[in-house]
């Protein structure tokens, strides 16, 4: 195992500024079992000789405080979800017996949870196209103007602040059907629009939440992306006669493929995992159960409801999700990165 | 350049103005209801320039309106949410870069270990583990309190990762000069080091204080006590809009104190937030 993962372990790590789970580390993510310690560090001294410090019990003092917040914080939680995942408990953890696999059996076959289940697919992939769709466009125009570029991109990057709960407050202000002013135009325009009452509208209401949040973020990927596109190759094709949406589409939007990926993966862990907020402040989940996305449905039944066993079953389900996204971003994003 | 006529550039002039008018109508309805009186924004629509109640409203809520948000006043609520957003951007940054600089200027057993543990809580994230993590917190009594409000967030392999890779970057002989005169870890630390890293800190910084900011889920569930909540988590509590009670004029004077701040942050240090985001991503 450490042979395999031995030829990436000096590529770029990037980290991303939530703690998300994905990241472009640079690694396979099956090399971090322990028994790879000893011959790893040794070929890694090996290839990339490093001076450094004789000190041997300073080290320890200096991980020691990550580690514990690590350990207490992460480990241990992380463990006890597996073990409780597979514990039948009453509301009150009076008593409790273990089920093996008989809470993930429960949670996947539970209708509920399948809704839910599709209600984050739909809500992820519509918030990344649009929250992408937006921000690409505005990225391509803006690489396209010389004059005033700072300030487009210092207006454009005020939504990255805004908490998502509170983003999804101020759409809600606006739409809300009784004192938003842009309900009040939809209706005047004839839309029978109640986001408190229907499911399409509530989720049309979170996924403008969420993707406006999001363009910010989009928009500075994008036009980096879009500056690392060589000039001269575009010059080309503007001498061979190809249109500008020519141009766009058959040498810059490949060219920009890196970027989309590795984009398309950090909205969608945002669109499962950051949007609480928005869901919890904008709809609770509702109505019905039309915008319970899977998180959303952890905090419901874990601590709203209290069936324990089954939020734990979730829990993991979820940590497989997220390693799977972690995993897909490996192999293929990671993979994709040619330019620069 | 090519193709940039104009007509072309009044095109991309005239899409950017119109992305931003969307990006930030938003943020500028909201500054306009906080200046209207509470019956005008319940009289749909709302005008769309500021009224005459911005002194009136901000005061109010800012000194007066005891007894909102179950008795705490809107500084309080600043304060915490201040206090979290700078213990997690400056405890994750101390935490990791010491983390960062064990691993990659000591040799000892178990640091790769190390290193993957801390690698791998990137898979772990709040969401994933709410109830157990919650547990942890009353078994240790950190419920209501601030050092449960950012000690789980404190550690997270994010800025760890960016510093050992900055860390990788650095020569080895600048180490090796440094030990020839002298210098010891924390000499070299300190003097080398640190200032090395100003550009990296100050990039992490912005975007750990952003993201301390805007912690919904976690303040959520270990607060209890109205006393101890983070603004977001206040507002949420502020709304409601099954009953007419909500004095919107108010919620929209907090909404825009509670967003103010952040994008001041991201605004005045641009530089390295974009720099935080995109360089260390690629």
């Amino acid at each position: 195992m450490p042979q395999s993962s031995r030829p990436s372990a000096t590529k770029k790590s990037a980290p991303h500024p939530y703690p998300l789970p994905v990241t472009n580390g640079g690694r396979g993510i099956n090399a971090g079992a322990p028994q790879a310690d000893e011959g790893h560090s040794g070929k890694e001294e090996a290839l990339s000789p490093r001076v450094t410090f004789p000190n041997k019990v300073l080290p320890y003092l200096l991980v020691a405080p990550q580690l514990a917040i690590t350990a207490v914080f992460f480990y241990w939680p992380a463990g006890q979800a597996l073990y409780q995942s597979m514990l039948r408990e009453d509301p009150f953890g009076l008593n409790s017996k273990f089920v093996w696999f008989d809470n993930f059996a429960r949670v996947l076959s539970d209708p509920n949870y399948v809704n839910s289940l599709k209600v984050t697919v739909v809500f992820s992939i519509a918030t990344a196209f649009v929250s992408m769709a937006v921000a690409l466009l505005l990225a391509v125009m803006a690489d396209k103007v010389i004059r005033g570029r700072g300030i487009y991109r210092t207006l454009m990057i005020w939504p990255y602040a805004v908490a998502p709960a509170i983003a999804g407050m101020l759409w809600l202000f606006l739409f809300n059907p009784s004192i938003g002013t842009l309900a009040y135009g939809l209706r005047w325009l004839g839309f029978d629009w109640n986001p408190l009452l229907d499911g399409t509208d509530a989720m049309v209401l979170v996924v403008t939440a969420a993707s406006w949040k999001q363009i910010s973020y989009n928009f500075l990927f994008f036009v980096a992306g879009l500056q690392a596109i060589p000039k001269t190759l575009i010059e080309a094709a503007a001498i061979d006669g190809a249109g500008e949406t020519k141009r766009f589409w058959t040498i810059v939007f490949p060219l920009l493929a890196p970027t989309t990926f590795f984009l398309l993966v950090v909205n969608t862990v945002y669109a499962f995992f950051d949007t609480f907020g928005i869901i919890h402040a904008v709809t609770g989940g509702g109505p019905g159960k039309a915008t319970e996305t899977l998180v959303y449905k952890v905090y419901n039944d874990g601590f709203v409801n209290l069936i324990l066993g089954d939020s734990a079953a979730q829990s993991v389900i979820l940590m497989v999700i997220v390693i799977g996204l972690t995993a897909f971003q490996f192999r293929f994003v990671e993979k994709k990165v040619h330019y620069g | 350049m090519i193709g940039s006529s104009p007509i072309r550039t009044f095109i991309a002039h005239a899409v950017l103005i119109l992305g931003i008018l969307i990006v930030a109508f938003p943020i500028y309805y909201t500054f306009v209801a906080s200046t209207h009186s509470l019956q005008t924004i319940l009289r749909p629509p709302l005008p769309l320039l500021p009224g005459d109640r911005f002194w009136e409203n901000y005061s109010t809520a800012l000194f007066g309106g005891i007894g909102r948000i179950g008795g705490v006043s809107v500084g309080t609520l600043l304060y915490n949410t201040t206090v979290v957003a700078l213990a997690i951007a400056i405890g994750k940054i101390v935490i990791s870069i010491v983390s960062a600089y064990a691993i990659v200027f000591f040799r000892f057993p178990f640091r790769m270990t190390f290193f993957w543990l801390i690698f791998i809580t990137l898979m772990l994230p709040v969401e994933v583990r709410i109830l157990p993590t919650y547990k942890v917190m009353v078994d240790l009594g950190l419920i209501d309190t601030y050092a449960g409000l950012t000690l789980p967030l404190m550690a997270s392999a994010t800025a760890t990762l960016l510093f050992r890779q900055f860390f990788m970057t650095i020569p080895g002989e600048l180490v090796e000069a440094a030990r020839v005169d002298g210098a010891g870890p924390f000499r070299f630390f300190k003097d080398i080091l640190l200032p090395l890293s100003k550009t990296n800190i100050a990039a992490l910084f912005v975007i750990q204080f952003i993201y301390g900011w805007t912690q919904y889920l976690w303040p959520l569930l270990v607060t209890n006590r109205n006393d101890m909540n983070t603004i977001v988590i206040a507002l949420r509590k502020m709304i409601s809009f099954a009953d007419a009670d909500t004095e919107w004029h108010l919620v929209m004077v907090t909404c825009m104190l509670a967003i103010i701040p952040p994008i001041l942050v991201v605004v005045l240090m641009q530089r390295w937030f974009v720099r935080g985001l995109v360089d260390t991503e690629k």
